[in-house]
């Protein structure tokens, strides 16, 4: 018995179900936000696997592709994270079923 | 990979990893959900290091369970009115068949799937040839993400600055 690339494909195809259950169902924005985190986890270590185990000629650029989407996800979550600070400051919650004002 | 130790490795780190992910849904408090967030992250660190990946490792740790988790937490400490539980919306039930029915898709493609797999073993190191492509290769993207980090560092504060101080007072 061996560990292989389906093993860290199935692990990554949990860990991204459980981030999108949390992303569409969670009432609170931080929950919503750490479901989002916890996708972009399941796509690199999905990333990361087939760079280990793929047929490729640079194996590496899936590890500088990691880089640039770890950047992206920080610079995401700075300004997500200060959006939830300034609806809570206009709105006093930050419940995304009490965010309808785009509703008639 | 026939050693032992990364089989051992990898069923533990997967366990910890989908286990507190699972925690995250589960639990009811914000804090704790937080808490187990981080475990996960320190989870997928730790595959990482079993698939020799050492400098995304390294990244991870850093990054996600040092910075964006305590930007999480500081969300959570400065929005102390709005409800701390971790409740879920009315989409719970097709949220949670959305989300199992993607993530059988994937894992279903996934195993099914012939992939073109080639016996490299391990890398030796990553982190200088990362570094070399990061400044050769991809030289653009690492100048535009360095500026995409600034945008947001900048539009951040913004946001968050109190009513009524602003540069010139």
């Amino acid at each position: 018995m061996s560990v292989d690339l389906e093993h860290y494909l199935i692990v990554g195809a949990l860990l991204f179900g459980i981030g999108l259950y949390l992303a569409l169902a969670k009432r609170n924005f931080v929950g919503v936000l750490m479901g989002i985190e916890l996708m972009f986890n399941a796509v690199n270590l999905t990333f990361i696997a087939f760079s280990r185990f793929g047929d490729a000629a640079e194996p590496l650029t899936g590890h500088v592709f990691v880089v640039f989407v770890i950047t992206v996800a920080a610079a995401e979550a700075a300004v997500a994270l200060g959006l939830a600070v300034l609806v809570y400051r206009n709105r006093e919650t930050i419940d995304v079923n009490r965010m309808n004002l785009l509703k008639w | 990979m026939e050693d032992t130790g990364t089989i051992v490795a990898f069923w533990l780190l997967a366990a910890l990893t989908v286990g507190s992910a699972l925690g995250v849904a589960a639990v009811r408090d914000l804090i704790r959900a937080v808490v187990l967030l981080i475990t996960s992250f320190l989870g997928v660190a730790g595959l990482y290091i079993t698939l020799s990946a050492d400098f995304v490792a390294v990244a991870q740790v850093l990054i996600y369970a040092g910075a964006i988790s305590v930007l999480i937490l500081f969300a959570i400490m400065l929005t102390p009115l709005a409800s701390r539980d971790n409740a879920e919306t009315f989409l719970q039930v097709p949220g949670l068949l959305l989300a199992g029915l993607v993530a059988f898709t994937m894992g279903f493609v996934s195993l099914k799937t012939d992939w073109s797999v080639v016996e490299r073993g391990g890398f030796e190191e990553t982190a200088a040839e990362i570094g070399e492509a990061l400044l050769s290769k991809y030289v653009l993207p690492f100048e535009l993400a360095s500026v995409l980090l600034l945008v947001a560092m900048l539009g951040s504060i913004l946001l968050v600055r109190p009513e009524g101080s602003s540069a010139e007072e």
